[in-house]
């Protein structure tokens, strides 16, 4: 019976593992076919063009739009990673006692829906009358990311070996040597993870940012959303396309990275 | 030359006392010991002269200087963890130069003085390999060279040894000797195993529920153990109750039961002086024990006691035997010398004679509380039963 049951799950398990993958990776890769396809609409393959890249690079909205993302991701990140690290380090002491609550805190806004979150900030704007824009999206972002890299940076923290920092206070290192010798260089990995994490986030977030940025200011998800909306779907076959391509980029790009900042510490 | 005085040092956590009123004199250059079973406070012990707990009580000094409540960054003490603690991020000439990085030495003399210190552990050649490329023995050297590196006075060792496998640890322990007297400086060693710290001190201190219970020299601790505690934590013990029939000037006669009714007088010398008819306790190391089939001569300073051989343990360097005194039971080793009183070895049941010189029965302070802790330390010989019974 056993070998039979084996083969059974075993054939069980390819089926479905080829199944997600084909639902996953399916429509990503008519995506990118059809970038390439000859027509204004999907109607089957019309012949190989790169039309519509050329019209994305000659699309002055388009790139207003991704350079706003570029910007808004990067200063989100930057300003939500710097403001998790502090966080982590400020929870490390479990006898603070607002630990609890302020880890509950962090954590509510990860399982709150995007859409409350978008229209509570964006109720705050309006009842403090800031004008919705670059700013108001910036701000949008950083808040949604800081739970993320909050919680990235501390769970790393948690395992954090305390005895390295009492083998180097042994050796007369004083506590701001330590923090940068050797416990920023041991979260490091931690911390990338966290920017990672809320650069993406940044990035593909449609909803919050839809509730927060008002008219004229623009992000890639919003540009997208309103070109399908008008019906050309065209270029944004092309743009998607790239945007896969550069999310690959990052991956590949990403382990390299951390392992030129580690051992640069 | 003093190097550590602790004086009257305690530790609570919460209402717990993990350290209770140790005082302590430890010389400069000396391999110092504390001795302990797990959990009696060696490491806290050992976190307080480092500078990671603060005493609740009493003072610290490091030669002239008190350091009770100094910064462990500031005191001249360096410390092998129990784990080594190695910094995982940075190679091993890195994890050695960092004492010396901290101080901001110039490079040059960095380079000069890790590579000295990575070939007094024999290390030189592994320099550029990371904390978990190495085994546990090597991360041991590069722990050690870590702290040597920063000169210190005094240098800490938490059970350095305990994670490693027997054979290594041996080895360890030789080379730590070897090491100790290469710098010179003086060494604290935690401990739970006996013989590693018998084989490496000058002098330990057996500690026992936070307090220090006696020290001195490895040989006298062992010779003379001034209680229940330290007879049975080093080494093996007999526990011998009786009372005192007369006392001369360097040694007692004994009338001691064998918790059947009969009696046998034996000889002892004794740390303070009993006065006749009081009832005291003795301790005597199985090893000095002879075993014979036929009575040996009668001599002055020898005690005879006849048994019955109850149990046989074969153990490769010796053996040890269980007899029967009454109710008493005796446990002797006996090394395996060709030559013996008799032709051959006794056999289970035998009637035998057992002897000893006087000066190997010591009198030891007991408490009737102590005998619990005997019992948990002794389970062979049914230590209790035969203390209860030797008492009526
Ligand atoms: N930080 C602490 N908080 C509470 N109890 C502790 C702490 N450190 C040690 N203890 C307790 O103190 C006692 C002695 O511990 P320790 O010094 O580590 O013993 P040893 O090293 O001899 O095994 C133990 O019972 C331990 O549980
Ligand atoms: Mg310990």
């Amino acid at each position: 019976m056993q070998p039979l049951r084996t083969k059974l799950f075993k054939g069980m398990n390819l089926t479905v593992f080829s199944l997600v993958m084909v639902f996953l990776y399916i429509p990503i890769l008519i995506l990118i076919i059809f970038s390439f396809n000859d027509a204004r609409i999907v109607t089957g393959w019309q012949g190989f063009t790169l039309k519509y890249y050329k019209q994305l690079f000659q699309n002055r909205t388009i790139q207003e739009a991704f350079w706003n993302t570029m910007l808004i991701a990067g200063l989100s990140t930057l300003i939500s990673t710097a403001l998790g690290i502090l966080t982590a380090l400020g929870l490390e002491n479990k006898r603070f006692t607002g630990r609890k609550g302020v880890l509950a805190l962090i954590y509510t806004p990860l399982m709150m829906p995007d859409i409350l979150m978008g229209v509570s900030l964006a109720l705050l704007f309006n009842f403090t009358r800031v004008n919705t824009g670059m700013f108001t999206v910036l701000i949008a972002h950083i808040t949604f990311c800081i739970s993320y890299t909050a919680i990235v940076i501390q769970s790393r923290l948690e395992g954090f070996d305390y005895s390295l920092v009492e083998a180097a206070a042994d050796l007369g290192a004083r506590p701001s040597y330590i923090f940068w010798k050797i416990k920023f260089p041991l979260m490091m990995p931690g911390i990338i993870a966290a920017a990672l994490l809320s650069f993406t986030l940044s990035i593909d977030d449609f909803i919050i940012t839809f509730f927060t940025s008002g008219r004229g200011f623009d992000t890639l998800p919003i540009y997208v959303e309103g070109t399908i909306r008008r019906g050309t779907i065209t270029t944004i076959n092309s743009l998607s396309t790239l945007m896969i391509g550069f999310t690959l980029l990052l991956v590949v790009l990403t382990k390299r990275v951390r392992k030129i900042i580690i051992s640069a510490m | 030359m003093a190097d550590i005085i602790l004086q009257n040092v305690s530790k609570d956590f919460g209402s717990f006392r993990a350290v209770d009123g140790v005082n302590l004199t430890i010389n400069s250059g000396e391999l110092f010991s504390f001795l302990g079973p797990s959990g009696c406070g060696k490491t806290t012990l050992l976190r307080m002269i480092a500078g990671f707990e603060i005493p609740s009580d009493g003072s610290i000094m490091l030669g002239q200087t008190e350091i009770t409540d100094q910064a462990p960054y500031k005191r001249e003490v360096n410390t092998i963890f129990q784990n080594y603690s190695l910094f995982p991020h940075m190679n091993l000439y890195d994890n050695v130069a960092f004492g010396l990085r901290v101080k901001k030495v110039a490079k040059a003399e960095i380079r000069d003085r890790v590579h000295e210190m990575l070939k007094l552990v024999k290390m030189e050649d592994q320099a550029q390999k990371f904390p978990n490329q190495i085994s546990g023995g090597q991360k041991q050297r590069i722990a050690i060279a870590r702290a040597l590196i920063n000169k210190p006075r005094v240098l800490l060792l938490d059970e350095p040894l305990a994670a490693l496998d027997l054979k290594l640890r041996q080895h360890m322990l030789i080379e730590l000797m070897n090491i100790h007297d290469a710098v010179g400086i003086t060494f604290i060693y935690v401990t739970h195993d006996q013989s590693e710290a018998m084989s490496i001190s000058d002098r330990l201190a057996v500690m026992n529920k936070g307090r220090i219970v006696q020290s001195g020299p490895p040989d006298d601790i062992y010779e003379r153990p001034a209680s229940i505690f330290s007879a049975y934590f080093i080494g093996d013990t007999n526990m011998i109750r009786g009372e005192v029939t007369a006392v001369h000037e360097d040694y007692l006669e004994l009338n001691c039961p064998d918790g059947e009714g009969n009696y046998f007088d034996i000889d002892s010398c004794f740390q303070d002086a009993p006065e006749v008819g009081e009832h005291i306790m003795l301790s005597l190391r199985p090893e000095k024990i002879a075993i014979s089939r036929k009575k040996p001569k009668e001599q002055d300073d020898i005690n005879f006691v006849k048994g019955q051989i109850e149990d046989i343990l074969y153990l490769g360097t010796h053996t040890q035997y269980i007899v029967r005194v009454g109710q008493l039971k005796f446990r002797v080793f006996s090394q395996h010398k060709r030559v013996y009183f008799d032709d051959e070895a006794p056999d289970w049941e035998e009637e035998v004679w057992l002897f000893w010189h006087d000066s190997d029965t010591w009198q030891i302070d007991f408490k009737e509380s102590d005998i619990l802790e005997a019992e948990e330390l002794d389970e062979v010989s049914g230590m209790r039963r035969y203390l209860k019974r030797g008492k009526s």
